[in-house]
Protein backbone atom coordinates (compact mmCIF):
# COMPACT_ATOMS: atom_id res chain seq x y z
CA UNK A 1 0.00 0.00 0.00
CA UNK A 2 1.33 3.31 -1.01
CA UNK A 3 2.00 5.72 1.70
CA UNK A 4 0.88 9.48 1.92
CA UNK A 5 2.69 11.93 3.83
CA UNK A 6 1.68 15.06 5.35
CA UNK A 7 3.10 17.03 2.57
CA UNK A 8 1.11 14.85 -0.02
CA UNK A 9 -2.17 15.91 1.51
CA UNK A 10 -1.66 19.26 2.12
CA UNK A 11 -0.16 19.91 -1.31
CA UNK A 12 -2.99 18.25 -2.70
CA UNK A 13 -5.47 20.43 -0.54
CA UNK A 14 -3.66 23.67 -1.31
CA UNK A 15 -4.21 22.77 -5.70
CA UNK A 16 -7.62 22.19 -4.44
CA UNK A 17 -7.96 25.45 -2.34
CA UNK A 18 -7.52 27.31 -5.85
CA UNK A 19 -11.20 26.48 -7.03
CA UNK A 20 -12.75 27.66 -4.08
CA UNK A 21 -11.30 31.05 -3.99
CA UNK A 22 -12.03 31.21 -7.74
CA UNK A 23 -15.56 30.05 -6.87
CA UNK A 24 -16.07 32.58 -4.53
CA UNK A 25 -14.44 35.36 -6.12
CA UNK A 26 -17.12 34.21 -9.25
CA UNK A 27 -20.08 34.22 -6.81
CA UNK A 28 -19.26 37.43 -5.03
CA UNK A 29 -18.11 39.67 -8.33
CA UNK A 30 -21.59 37.79 -10.49
CA UNK A 31 -23.62 38.45 -7.20
CA UNK A 32 -22.10 41.95 -6.68
CA UNK A 33 -23.25 42.80 -10.33
CA UNK A 34 -26.56 40.90 -10.17
CA UNK A 35 -27.23 42.71 -6.58
CA UNK A 36 -26.48 46.81 -7.47
CA UNK A 37 -29.42 45.35 -10.64
CA UNK A 38 -31.74 44.32 -8.51
CA UNK A 39 -30.70 47.01 -5.60
CA UNK A 40 -31.43 49.74 -8.34
CA UNK A 41 -34.69 47.61 -9.08
CA UNK A 42 -36.05 47.63 -6.00
CA UNK A 43 -34.86 51.44 -5.46
CA UNK A 44 -37.25 52.80 -8.23
CA UNK A 45 -40.55 53.84 -7.56
CA UNK A 46 -42.25 50.64 -9.45
CA UNK A 47 -44.33 48.70 -7.04
CA UNK A 48 -44.21 45.83 -9.39
CA UNK A 49 -40.15 45.71 -9.70
CA UNK A 50 -39.67 46.47 -5.87
CA UNK A 51 -42.52 43.01 -5.19
CA UNK A 52 -40.26 41.25 -7.90
CA UNK A 53 -37.29 41.79 -6.58
CA UNK A 54 -38.18 41.09 -2.31
CA UNK A 55 -39.86 37.75 -4.13
CA UNK A 56 -36.22 37.06 -5.41
CA UNK A 57 -34.58 37.60 -2.10
CA UNK A 58 -37.07 35.41 0.04
CA UNK A 59 -36.94 32.39 -2.37
CA UNK A 60 -32.76 32.57 -1.94
CA UNK A 61 -32.85 33.00 1.67
CA UNK A 62 -35.58 31.04 2.59
CA UNK A 63 -34.37 27.55 0.34
CA UNK A 64 -30.96 25.46 1.47
CA UNK A 65 -28.56 26.67 -1.06
CA UNK A 66 -27.77 22.92 -1.30
CA UNK A 67 -31.51 22.61 -3.07
CA UNK A 68 -30.65 25.57 -4.93
CA UNK A 69 -27.09 23.48 -6.19
CA UNK A 70 -28.74 20.64 -6.93
CA UNK A 71 -31.62 22.24 -8.81
CA UNK A 72 -29.02 24.64 -10.96
CA UNK A 73 -27.33 21.13 -11.93
CA UNK A 74 -30.25 18.85 -12.55
CA UNK A 75 -32.58 21.13 -13.16
CA UNK A 76 -30.58 23.01 -16.12
CA UNK A 77 -30.22 19.19 -17.53
CA UNK A 78 -33.97 18.36 -17.92
CA UNK A 79 -34.76 21.82 -19.18
CA UNK A 80 -31.96 20.19 -22.04
CA UNK A 81 -29.10 22.73 -21.16
CA UNK A 82 -25.90 21.03 -20.78
CA UNK A 83 -24.10 21.78 -17.72
CA UNK A 84 -21.10 21.21 -16.42
CA UNK A 85 -20.32 21.03 -12.17
CA UNK A 86 -18.53 24.52 -12.59
CA UNK A 87 -21.62 26.15 -14.58
CA UNK A 88 -24.01 24.88 -11.94
CA UNK A 89 -21.82 26.19 -9.65
CA UNK A 90 -21.11 29.27 -10.47
CA UNK A 91 -24.71 30.25 -11.28
CA UNK A 92 -26.23 29.21 -8.05
CA UNK A 93 -23.53 30.97 -6.05
CA UNK A 94 -23.93 33.62 -8.09
CA UNK A 95 -27.59 33.97 -7.40
CA UNK A 96 -27.52 32.90 -3.95
CA UNK A 97 -24.60 36.14 -2.97
CA UNK A 98 -26.74 38.32 -5.18
CA UNK A 99 -29.76 37.56 -3.05
CA UNK A 100 -28.19 38.24 0.54
CA UNK A 101 -25.53 41.39 -1.44
CA UNK A 102 -29.07 43.15 -2.52
CA UNK A 103 -30.89 42.39 0.61
CA UNK A 104 -27.36 44.10 2.47
CA UNK A 105 -27.26 46.82 0.50
CA UNK A 106 -30.94 47.57 0.49
CA UNK A 107 -30.75 48.34 4.03
CA UNK A 108 -28.10 50.41 3.84
CA UNK A 109 -29.80 52.60 1.32
CA UNK A 110 -32.91 52.64 3.80
CA UNK A 111 -30.54 54.19 6.68
CA UNK A 112 -29.91 57.20 4.46
CA UNK A 113 -32.09 60.03 5.30
CA UNK A 114 -35.26 60.87 3.58
CA UNK A 115 -33.66 64.46 3.45
CA UNK A 116 -30.82 63.68 1.47
CA UNK A 117 -33.26 62.47 -1.58
CA UNK A 118 -35.53 65.40 -0.88
CA UNK A 119 -32.29 67.81 -1.43
CA UNK A 120 -31.38 65.90 -4.16
CA UNK A 121 -34.68 66.38 -5.87
CA UNK A 122 -34.98 69.82 -4.88
CA UNK A 123 -32.14 70.63 -7.03
CA UNK A 124 -33.50 68.95 -10.13
CA UNK A 125 -31.09 65.59 -10.22
CA UNK A 126 -33.05 63.21 -12.09
CA UNK A 127 -33.70 59.50 -10.62
CA UNK A 128 -29.99 57.99 -11.70
CA UNK A 129 -28.15 61.69 -10.38
CA UNK A 130 -29.26 60.98 -7.05
CA UNK A 131 -28.68 57.73 -7.00
CA UNK A 132 -25.15 57.65 -8.14
CA UNK A 133 -24.14 60.85 -6.52
CA UNK A 134 -25.91 61.67 -3.44
CA UNK A 135 -27.01 57.44 -1.82
CA UNK A 136 -25.21 55.51 -2.91
CA UNK A 137 -22.07 57.35 -2.05
CA UNK A 138 -23.25 57.38 1.30
CA UNK A 139 -24.72 54.19 1.57
CA UNK A 140 -21.09 52.82 0.15
CA UNK A 141 -20.04 53.70 3.00
CA UNK A 142 -22.11 51.82 5.85
CA UNK A 143 -22.01 48.94 3.17
CA UNK A 144 -18.61 48.11 2.99
CA UNK A 145 -17.85 46.04 6.12
CA UNK A 146 -21.07 43.99 6.07
CA UNK A 147 -20.39 42.80 2.45
CA UNK A 148 -16.92 42.00 3.25
CA UNK A 149 -18.45 39.69 6.14
CA UNK A 150 -20.62 38.62 3.88
CA UNK A 151 -17.43 37.24 1.64
CA UNK A 152 -17.00 34.63 4.33
CA UNK A 153 -20.29 33.42 3.95
CA UNK A 154 -20.20 32.48 0.35
CA UNK A 155 -16.64 30.87 1.10
CA UNK A 156 -18.29 28.64 3.30
CA UNK A 157 -20.67 28.23 0.83
CA UNK A 158 -18.74 27.17 -1.97
CA UNK A 159 -18.37 23.91 0.19
CA UNK A 160 -21.64 22.68 -0.56
CA UNK A 161 -20.40 22.67 -4.63
CA UNK A 162 -18.83 19.61 -3.52
CA UNK A 163 -21.88 17.54 -3.42
CA UNK A 164 -22.22 18.24 -7.32
CA UNK A 165 -18.72 16.83 -8.25
CA UNK A 166 -17.09 20.30 -8.40
CA UNK A 167 -13.29 19.67 -7.10
CA UNK A 168 -13.17 22.15 -4.69
CA UNK A 169 -11.29 22.17 -1.16
CA UNK A 170 -13.85 19.69 0.79
CA UNK A 171 -14.35 17.63 -2.61
CA UNK A 172 -10.63 17.16 -2.48
CA UNK A 173 -10.51 16.48 0.84
CA UNK A 174 -13.49 13.52 0.64
CA UNK A 175 -11.34 12.43 -2.22
CA UNK A 176 -7.85 12.56 -0.53
CA UNK A 177 -9.93 10.74 2.86
CA UNK A 178 -10.74 8.09 0.27
CA UNK A 179 -7.51 7.42 -0.93
CA UNK A 180 -5.17 7.46 2.64
CA UNK A 181 -8.24 6.10 4.80
CA UNK A 182 -7.04 9.08 7.21
CA UNK A 183 -10.10 11.57 7.52
CA UNK A 184 -9.36 12.84 10.81
CA UNK A 185 -5.98 14.33 9.43
CA UNK A 186 -7.36 15.33 6.04
CA UNK A 187 -10.15 17.00 7.36
CA UNK A 188 -8.42 18.79 10.37
CA UNK A 189 -6.20 20.12 7.09
CA UNK A 190 -9.48 21.50 5.23
CA UNK A 191 -11.22 22.85 8.20
CA UNK A 192 -7.58 24.94 8.86
CA UNK A 193 -7.43 25.86 4.83
CA UNK A 194 -11.22 27.23 5.58
CA UNK A 195 -9.77 28.77 8.63
CA UNK A 196 -6.61 30.64 6.82
CA UNK A 197 -8.61 32.18 4.08
CA UNK A 198 -11.63 33.59 5.92
CA UNK A 199 -10.35 34.80 9.13
CA UNK A 200 -8.31 37.22 7.31
CA UNK A 201 -11.58 38.41 5.48
CA UNK A 202 -12.82 38.44 8.73
CA UNK A 203 -10.51 40.92 10.34
CA UNK A 204 -10.77 42.57 7.41
CA UNK A 205 -14.38 43.40 7.65
CA UNK A 206 -13.57 44.43 11.46
CA UNK A 207 -11.24 47.09 10.79
CA UNK A 208 -13.38 48.70 7.99
CA UNK A 209 -16.16 48.73 10.54
CA UNK A 210 -13.76 50.48 12.85
CA UNK A 211 -13.00 52.79 10.63
CA UNK A 212 -16.00 53.97 8.71
CA UNK A 213 -17.72 53.96 12.79
CA UNK A 214 -15.00 56.48 13.19
CA UNK A 215 -15.95 58.64 10.28
CA UNK A 216 -19.63 59.03 10.91
CA UNK B 1 -47.30 94.20 -4.03
CA UNK B 2 -49.01 95.80 -7.06
CA UNK B 3 -45.54 96.78 -8.69
CA UNK B 4 -45.62 93.37 -10.39
CA UNK B 5 -45.76 93.71 -14.30
CA UNK B 6 -49.39 92.13 -15.76
CA UNK B 7 -47.91 90.54 -18.43
CA UNK B 8 -45.21 88.51 -17.05
CA UNK B 9 -46.69 84.92 -15.80
CA UNK B 10 -47.30 84.24 -11.83
CA UNK B 11 -43.86 83.11 -9.99
CA UNK B 12 -46.49 80.47 -8.08
CA UNK B 13 -50.25 80.17 -9.42
CA UNK B 14 -52.21 77.77 -7.10
CA UNK B 15 -56.02 77.26 -7.00
CA UNK B 16 -58.13 74.83 -5.89
CA UNK B 17 -55.31 72.55 -4.25
CA UNK B 18 -56.40 69.57 -2.40
CA UNK B 19 -53.49 67.02 -0.65
CA UNK B 20 -54.77 64.24 1.86
CA UNK B 21 -52.13 61.78 3.02
CA UNK B 22 -54.59 58.62 3.77
CA UNK B 23 -57.74 59.87 5.03
CA UNK B 24 -56.35 62.63 6.55
CA UNK B 25 -56.70 66.22 4.27
CA UNK B 26 -54.06 68.16 4.66
CA UNK B 27 -54.83 70.72 2.41
CA UNK B 28 -58.31 71.41 1.65
CA UNK B 29 -58.33 73.72 -1.20
CA UNK B 30 -55.43 76.59 -1.27
CA UNK B 31 -55.84 79.36 -4.45
CA UNK B 32 -52.77 81.66 -3.33
CA UNK B 33 -51.23 83.99 -6.25
CA UNK B 34 -47.29 84.97 -5.87
CA UNK B 35 -46.48 87.73 -8.26
CA UNK B 36 -42.09 87.93 -9.21
CA UNK B 37 -40.11 88.96 -6.60
CA UNK B 38 -43.22 88.61 -3.70
CA UNK B 39 -41.92 87.99 -0.61
CA UNK B 40 -44.39 85.75 1.55
CA UNK B 41 -44.35 84.64 5.39
CA UNK B 42 -46.45 81.97 5.81
CA UNK B 43 -47.48 80.76 9.40
CA UNK B 44 -49.80 78.75 11.30
CA UNK B 45 -50.00 76.45 14.10
CA UNK B 46 -47.99 72.73 13.65
CA UNK B 47 -50.04 70.69 11.47
CA UNK B 48 -52.00 73.56 9.30
CA UNK B 49 -51.21 72.21 6.40
CA UNK B 50 -48.15 74.91 5.73
CA UNK B 51 -45.21 72.80 5.03
CA UNK B 52 -47.09 70.74 2.82
CA UNK B 53 -47.81 73.52 0.88
CA UNK B 54 -44.40 74.61 0.20
CA UNK B 55 -43.38 70.93 -0.52
CA UNK B 56 -46.34 70.81 -3.39
CA UNK B 57 -44.72 73.74 -5.09
CA UNK B 58 -41.72 71.87 -6.02
CA UNK B 59 -43.32 68.98 -6.19
CA UNK B 60 -42.07 67.00 -3.08
CA UNK B 61 -45.10 66.25 -2.41
CA UNK B 62 -47.94 65.03 -4.74
CA UNK B 63 -51.18 66.43 -4.39
CA UNK B 64 -54.73 64.96 -5.77
CA UNK B 65 -56.95 68.01 -6.80
CA UNK B 66 -56.41 71.16 -8.28
CA UNK B 67 -54.00 73.25 -10.34
CA UNK B 68 -50.32 75.00 -9.48
CA UNK B 69 -48.35 76.44 -11.88
CA UNK B 70 -44.92 77.81 -12.00
CA UNK B 71 -43.82 80.62 -13.89
CA UNK B 72 -46.78 79.60 -15.96
CA UNK B 73 -45.99 76.33 -16.59
CA UNK B 74 -47.87 73.50 -15.11
CA UNK B 75 -46.54 70.91 -12.45
CA UNK B 76 -46.88 67.46 -14.24
CA UNK B 77 -44.92 64.64 -11.99
CA UNK B 78 -46.01 62.01 -15.44
CA UNK B 79 -43.25 64.37 -17.24
CA UNK B 80 -39.93 64.02 -15.56
CA UNK B 81 -38.59 66.39 -18.01
CA UNK B 82 -41.17 69.05 -17.04
CA UNK B 83 -40.10 68.34 -13.22
CA UNK B 84 -36.65 68.64 -13.67
CA UNK B 85 -37.38 72.01 -15.58
CA UNK B 86 -39.59 72.91 -13.09
CA UNK B 87 -37.09 72.41 -10.40
CA UNK B 88 -34.18 74.07 -11.61
CA UNK B 89 -36.43 77.41 -11.21
CA UNK B 90 -37.47 76.45 -7.46
CA UNK B 91 -34.95 76.37 -4.77
CA UNK B 92 -35.50 74.62 -1.66
CA UNK B 93 -33.81 75.16 1.59
CA UNK B 94 -35.00 72.68 4.66
CA UNK B 95 -35.22 72.78 8.35
CA UNK B 96 -32.40 69.91 8.27
CA UNK B 97 -30.02 71.83 5.75
CA UNK B 98 -29.47 68.43 4.12
CA UNK B 99 -26.26 68.82 2.97
CA UNK B 100 -24.49 65.97 1.72
CA UNK B 101 -22.65 64.88 4.07
CA UNK B 102 -19.95 62.98 1.63
CA UNK B 103 -19.35 66.22 -0.12
CA UNK B 104 -17.13 69.28 0.59
CA UNK B 105 -18.97 72.38 0.90
CA UNK B 106 -17.34 73.07 -2.49
CA UNK B 107 -19.12 70.03 -4.20
CA UNK B 108 -22.68 70.68 -2.35
CA UNK B 109 -22.69 73.46 -4.51
CA UNK B 110 -21.48 72.15 -7.35
CA UNK B 111 -22.97 69.17 -7.96
CA UNK B 112 -26.21 70.25 -9.36
CA UNK B 113 -25.34 72.87 -12.28
CA UNK B 114 -22.73 70.38 -13.22
CA UNK B 115 -24.69 67.51 -13.97
CA UNK B 116 -27.98 69.66 -14.74
CA UNK B 117 -27.26 72.49 -16.15
CA UNK B 118 -23.81 70.56 -17.31
CA UNK B 119 -21.68 73.89 -16.47
CA UNK B 120 -17.89 73.18 -16.76
CA UNK B 121 -15.91 72.75 -13.31
CA UNK B 122 -13.88 76.42 -13.63
CA UNK B 123 -17.83 77.67 -13.97
CA UNK B 124 -19.22 76.03 -11.00
CA UNK B 125 -16.19 76.94 -9.07
CA UNK B 126 -16.25 80.48 -9.98
CA UNK B 127 -19.64 80.06 -8.95
CA UNK B 128 -19.45 78.56 -6.13
CA UNK B 129 -16.55 80.80 -4.52
CA UNK B 130 -19.05 83.59 -5.36
CA UNK B 131 -21.78 82.78 -3.55
CA UNK B 132 -20.02 80.98 -0.39
CA UNK B 133 -18.42 84.61 -0.52
CA UNK B 134 -21.99 86.10 -0.07
CA UNK B 135 -23.10 83.96 2.64
CA UNK B 136 -19.85 85.01 4.23
CA UNK B 137 -18.20 81.48 4.21
CA UNK B 138 -15.04 81.90 1.65
CA UNK B 139 -12.84 80.08 3.71
CA UNK B 140 -14.91 77.02 4.25
CA UNK B 141 -14.34 75.99 0.14
CA UNK B 142 -12.67 72.44 1.01
CA UNK B 143 -14.03 72.01 4.46
CA UNK B 144 -16.83 68.92 5.01
CA UNK B 145 -20.69 69.70 6.40
CA UNK B 146 -20.16 68.19 9.57
CA UNK B 147 -16.95 70.61 10.49
CA UNK B 148 -19.77 73.41 10.35
CA UNK B 149 -21.77 75.34 12.65
CA UNK B 150 -25.30 74.80 12.10
CA UNK B 151 -25.92 78.62 11.04
CA UNK B 152 -22.85 78.25 8.45
CA UNK B 153 -24.32 74.53 6.91
CA UNK B 154 -27.90 76.63 6.31
CA UNK B 155 -26.04 79.61 4.89
CA UNK B 156 -24.39 76.42 2.60
CA UNK B 157 -27.53 74.88 1.90
CA UNK B 158 -28.72 78.27 0.45
CA UNK B 159 -25.37 79.28 -1.70
CA UNK B 160 -26.31 75.41 -2.88
CA UNK B 161 -29.92 76.15 -3.92
CA UNK B 162 -29.00 79.77 -5.40
CA UNK B 163 -26.16 78.05 -7.76
CA UNK B 164 -28.96 76.67 -9.89
CA UNK B 165 -30.01 80.04 -10.43
CA UNK B 166 -33.84 79.88 -9.25
CA UNK B 167 -36.41 82.49 -9.86
CA UNK B 168 -38.34 81.12 -6.52
CA UNK B 169 -36.90 79.89 -3.14
CA UNK B 170 -38.64 77.90 -1.11
CA UNK B 171 -38.00 78.08 2.97
CA UNK B 172 -39.19 75.60 4.82
CA UNK B 173 -38.51 76.59 8.78
CA UNK B 174 -34.89 77.48 7.72
CA UNK B 175 -34.12 78.62 11.18
CA UNK B 176 -36.27 75.74 13.41
CA UNK B 177 -33.17 73.56 13.87
CA UNK B 178 -30.65 76.29 14.44
CA UNK B 179 -29.28 77.46 18.12
CA UNK B 180 -30.65 81.08 19.06
CA UNK B 181 -27.35 82.46 18.32
CA UNK B 182 -27.28 81.17 14.92
CA UNK B 183 -30.78 82.09 13.67
CA UNK B 184 -28.98 86.26 12.70
CA UNK B 185 -26.46 85.05 10.58
CA UNK B 186 -29.35 83.05 8.54
CA UNK B 187 -31.69 85.58 8.52
CA UNK B 188 -29.86 88.16 7.10
CA UNK B 189 -29.02 86.17 4.59
CA UNK B 190 -32.48 85.66 3.35
CA UNK B 191 -33.32 89.66 4.31
CA UNK B 192 -30.41 90.27 1.38
CA UNK B 193 -32.28 87.47 -1.37
CA UNK B 194 -35.70 89.41 0.17
CA UNK B 195 -33.65 92.98 -0.78
CA UNK B 196 -32.31 91.81 -4.46
CA UNK B 197 -36.35 91.03 -5.68
CA UNK B 198 -35.71 87.11 -4.90
CA UNK B 199 -39.19 85.54 -4.73
CA UNK B 200 -39.49 84.04 -1.79
CA UNK B 201 -41.72 81.94 0.38
CA UNK B 202 -41.10 81.10 3.61
CA UNK B 203 -42.54 79.43 6.66
CA UNK B 204 -41.34 80.70 9.78
CA UNK B 205 -42.15 80.80 13.46
CA UNK B 206 -39.71 84.18 13.27
CA UNK B 207 -42.82 86.58 13.56
CA UNK B 208 -40.55 89.50 13.85
CA UNK B 209 -39.04 88.30 10.51
CA UNK B 210 -41.75 87.76 8.69
CA UNK B 211 -42.88 91.24 10.01
CA UNK B 212 -39.87 92.93 8.89
CA UNK B 213 -39.24 91.20 5.59
CA UNK B 214 -42.08 89.80 3.96
CA UNK B 215 -44.86 91.86 1.77
CA UNK B 216 -47.50 89.69 2.63
CA UNK B 217 -48.09 87.37 5.45
CA UNK B 218 -50.33 84.29 5.32
CA UNK B 219 -51.90 82.82 8.12
CA UNK B 220 -52.97 78.89 7.55
CA UNK B 221 -55.21 77.03 9.26
CA UNK B 222 -56.55 73.17 9.07
CA UNK B 223 -55.33 73.25 5.68
CA UNK B 224 -56.97 76.56 4.30
CA UNK B 225 -55.78 79.76 3.80
CA UNK B 226 -57.26 81.36 6.90
CA UNK B 227 -56.44 84.67 6.30
CA UNK B 228 -53.95 86.81 4.48
CA UNK B 229 -52.57 90.25 4.12
CA UNK B 230 -49.56 92.98 4.67
CA UNK B 231 -47.50 92.06 7.78
CA UNK B 232 -49.07 95.35 9.37
CA UNK B 233 -52.35 94.46 9.06
CA UNK B 234 -52.08 90.86 9.95
CA UNK B 235 -49.75 91.57 12.90
CA UNK B 236 -51.57 94.35 14.31
CA UNK B 237 -55.14 94.18 13.67
CA UNK B 238 -55.87 90.32 12.78
CA UNK B 239 -59.45 89.72 11.64
CA UNK B 240 -60.30 86.27 12.41
CA UNK B 241 -60.16 85.12 16.11
CA UNK B 242 -58.34 81.71 15.05
CA UNK B 243 -55.38 84.44 14.01
CA UNK B 244 -56.08 86.54 17.40
CA UNK B 245 -55.90 83.38 19.56
CA UNK B 246 -52.59 82.25 17.36
CA UNK B 247 -50.72 85.55 17.80
CA UNK B 248 -51.43 85.76 21.71
CA UNK B 249 -50.26 82.11 22.01
CA UNK B 250 -46.85 83.48 20.61
CA UNK B 251 -46.19 86.00 23.74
Amino acid sequence: MVEFSLWDIVSNLLLAARWTIVLSLIAFVGGGFVGVALLIARTTHSRSLQYAVALYVQVFQGTPLLMQLFLAYFGMAILGVETSAWTAAAVSLTLYSSAFLTEIWHGCVKSIGKGQWEAAQSLALNFWEQLRYVIFPQAARIAVAPTVGFLVQVVKGTALASVIGFVELTKAGTMITNATFKPFVVYSCVAVMYFLICYPISLYARSLEGKFYVQR
Amino acid sequence: MSNANSFAPAAVAISGLRKSFGINEVLKGIDLNVQPGEVIAIIGKSGSGKSTLLRCINGLETFQHGRLTVQGHALDYSDPSAMRALRQQVGMIFQSFNLFPHLTVGKNIQLAPGLVKQLSVTETETKARQLLARVGLSEKYDAFPDQLSGGQQQRVAIARALAMSPGILLCDEITSALDPELVGEVLAVVESLAKEGMTLLMVTHEMNFARKVSNRVIFMHQGLVHEQGTPDMLFTNPKTPELQQFLSSLH
